[in-house]
């Protein structure tokens, strides 16, 4: 594998080997010096346009732990804010060629983008409204810990997917290995069509009794520009995750950061049954395998492509 | 009303006798293989194929195996000028015109100012009389500022030379605003040229609401932000008994519209872009900027819808809505991109390739309908008949080419078509009676 720009792009022999060495990966955490060399003297860059605190996080994270350095760029107080483009940021910070680009951007194919301009690996961290791949791959670790395998598992995904890059990133993740992915929320947060990638919708949670997994997703109120719900308290009468609507038997899971009393009650939230914690633990491992993946072995620095605007 | 005078640089007449093309004017009549005479720039003389005299003075051109067609006209083209030369300019603009085989081109005022008042239309059209190798014509904005919120002083730009008005680049939101601009139509005429979207259902999107953007996260404009308002300008224009003209349609819901406003006999036409007509929203999967335009590129049952409506002649016109931006501009983030390809020097040789050579439209009606802007805004129509001033292009219909191959004569390269295999090659281009475009590689019989 060359980048990690999205999970559309991945077969599920490709899923199982990074969920699988990040299972290997899992162990180092365990010890007391945290750290393998596989990655030692290889750069990292964290070039990150949004707001972020756990992926960035875990993220360098997961490179240190790899022995790779790490350099964090934030858009704030850097020379994008005197309206640098991101080619002329991303040719610039390559002059100190990174092995690896971590990419963030509000912005839909921008990672895509990046790797053609750039010799250096790239992962994509999130691109706008598109995909979030490493929490798709996170999402099936945390899963497969605990469920086993995901095949036939119905996995209902609920709340705001127009606006949710995990949303896309998930249904064709949890697809490919195996599960059955229904989306639920109201109509003005569910894309027409989005079926299209092989999901089920639901307007209602009236059968959510049905779901193994309830993945609930943030309302995100950053990216959206009018109010796509009449109130959040409307929204939370009607599909917010709480005790009166999933049992004991069934997963809950949340990207974070959550909004508390909105997509999830917070007596959810604390409750055992909620695998938030399991998720976080999993991202320092499973992009410790990505960047494995990425970066381990011999790598050629391959030579920048043509712009593609020719 | 006397035709406009449009603009252009002074250029020495041509004295041309073409041999032996196949002449094609389906408003004339005219199809079949003769000689044509231009001197001074006019059509003089059409005779029987290898009769007219070589020993005369002017060049005289091999037009065996080729077709000389009136040159075409294009309702709906962005020269930037003034004030984003950097995109475009007029000289480099009518360049791609000519190199098109356009013969006249209708300039929006969407530009840097505006043209909103009569002087900036004053001034750009003595620019484009220093710099346009092919007349321009001009409109004006609807609204100061394209606003939207006040109409301009609609007489004094047409007495100043506007063909008509548009607020293009944005749509007239308000209802009221468009019903006194049909209401001053009447006193200053001119053609009404809307960009039709409804900026509450196509606020946040970058590409045609469907699968695909579900898919990629890409906000999505339905195209009912484009039938909605047809409709509703449609009924505005009826009940003012005013002239209206859509621009780029690009959805089967806006076909039905317009079809329905014209059985109601309202006086309505409309145009399509070829990229609407052969390009849908499967383009966009890859992310390349330039597949981002406006309206956006819709699905395939769309894109049947509005080839059978040019077909069947309920879209009277093809248009390029030729948008030129740098690629400093176009070289980021598919979301963040300006929307908008260029289109001048494909448009015929795309259209011959994908929708004549499969036999979807005949030559006869794509000449027909890459001429009929002409009518729509009271300019005479480019003709073959003898007496007529020489606006005429010189195709190969079997050369093929790659679109870019040689760069362009745009000074933006935001080309939908980049890189396609085309069939059918502008080969020179007379506008307004002068030559305008020659390809490089083609070269003249003799010359005295």
């Amino acid at each position: 594998m060359r980048h990690l720009l999205s999970i559309s792009e991945l077969e599920r022999a490709d899923i199982e080997r990074i969920v699988e060495q990040a299972a290997r990966f899992a162990e180092v955490s365990d010890r007391e010096i945290k750290k393998v060399p596989a990655l030692r003297g290889r750069m990292v860059l964290n070039l990150f346009y949004e707001a972020s605190t756990r992926t960035r996080s875990s993220f360098e994270l997961a490179a240190k732990r790899l022995s790779a350095d790490v350099v964090n760029f934030a858009s704030g107080g850097s020379s994008v804010e005197k309206g640098e483009s991101l080619k002329d940021t991303v040719l610039t910070l390559g002059a100190h060629k990174p092995d690896a680009i971590v990419i963030r951007t509000p912005w839909v194919g921008a990672a895509a983008l990046v790797a053609g301009w750039t010799g250096a690996a790239i992962v994509n961290a999130g691109d706008g409204k598109h995909e979030h791949p490493t929490q798709a791959l996170l999402d099936v670790y945390t899963l497969r810990q605990k469920l086993g395998a995901l095949d036939g598992a119905s996995i209902w995904i609920v709340g705001d997917v127009a606006h949710s890059r995990v949303a896309r990133s998930n249904i064709l993740a949890f697809s490919r290995m195996g599960a059955n992915v229904t989306v639920a929320g109201p109509p003005t947060l569910i894309p027409r069509e989005i079926g299209a990638l092989g999901c089920e919708v639901r307007f209602s949670l009236d059968e959510i009794a049905q779901a193994d997994v309830v993945y609930a997703l943030r309302m995100q109120h950053e990216r959206m520009s009018e109010a796509w719900v009449p109130s959040l308290r409307e929204y939370a009468a009607a599909f917010q995750i709480n005790r009166r609507r999933v049992s004991a038997r069934q997963l809950v899971m949340h990207p974070g950061p959550v909004n508390r009393g909105v997509e999830l009650s917070g007596e959810v939230v604390d409750s055992p049954r909620t695998l938030i914690t399991a998720q976080v633990q999993a991202g320092v491992v499973v992009r410790m395998a990505v960047l494995y993946e990425l970066l381990s072995g011999a790598r050629t620095f391959s030579p920048v492509p043509e712009p593609q605007l020719a | 009303m006397a035709a406009r005078q449009l603009a252009h640089s002074e250029m020495p007449l041509a004295s041309l006798l073409v041999r032996e093309a196949h002449l094609l004017d389906p408003r004339a009549g005219i199809d079949g293989p003769a000689d044509v005479l231009i001197e001074n720039g006019r059509i003089v003389e059409i005779a029987e194929p290898s009769t007219l005299s070589t020993e005369r003075r002017g060049e005289v051109l091999e037009g065996r195996g080729r077709h000389l067609l009136p040159a075409f006209v294009d309702p709906h083209v962005h020269l930037r000028s003034p004030g984003q030369e950097h995109k475009e300019d007029f000289e480099t603009g009518t360049r791609a015109a000519a190199a098109g085989g356009f013969g006249a081109v209708i300039a929006m005022p969407n530009t840097d100012p505006v043209l909103d008042s009569a002087p900036l239309l004053r001034s750009a059209t003595e620019a484009a009389g220093r710099e346009a190798r092919v007349p321009v014509g001009f409109l004006a904005t609807i609204s100061k500022g394209s606003d939207g919120q006040e109409l301009t002083e609609m007489a004094e730009l047409r007495a100043a030379g506007a063909l008509g008005f548009t607020d293009d680049g944005r749509p007239v939101t308000s209802a009221g605003l468009l019903r006194k601009a049909l209401q001053y139509q009447r006193l200053c005429g001119g053609v009404l040229t809307l960009h039709e979207e409804d900026p509450s259902l196509s606020r946040g999107g970058s590409m045609c609401e469907g699968a695909l953007s579900a898919a990629l996260g890409v906000g999505g404009i339905p195209t009912i932000s484009e039938s909605t308002m047809v409709a509703r300008d449609a009924e505005l224009a009826g009940y003012e008994s005013g002239r209206v003209h859509f621009q780029h349609l690009s959805c089967e819901a806006s076909v039905r519209a317009l079809a329905a406003a014209k059985e109601r006999g309202y006086d309505v036409s409309g145009e399509v872009t070829p990229h609407h007509l052969l390009l849908t929203d499967e383009d966009v999967r890859g992310l390349d900027t330039r597949m981002k335009m406006n309206p956006p590129l819709a699905s395939e049952q769309d894109r049947q819808a509005i080839i059978e409506g040019l077909r069947s002649g309920v879209i009277d016109c093809v248009a390029t809505d030729h948008a030129p931006h740098s690629r400093e501009e176009k070289e980021v983030p598919f979301e963040q991109a300006p929307m908008g390809t260029t289109g001048l020097e494909t448009a015929f040789a795309a259209l011959y390739t994908e929708l004549v050579l499969p036999g979807i439209v005949d030559l006869a009606l794509l000449v027909e309908r890459m001429t009929a802007a002409a009518a729509l805004f009271e300019l005479p129509t480019p003709t073959l008949l003898v007496g007529e001033a020489a606006n005429v292009t010189l195709v190969d219909l079997e050369s093929k080419w790659f679109a870019g191959e040689h760069g362009w004569g745009s000074r933006s390269d935001n080309c939908c078509f980049a890189g396609r295999r085309l069939r059918g090659k502008v080969l020179l281009t007379v506008a307004a009676g002068a030559i305008a475009f020659r390809e490089r590689a083609f070269s003249v019989v003799s010359a005295r």
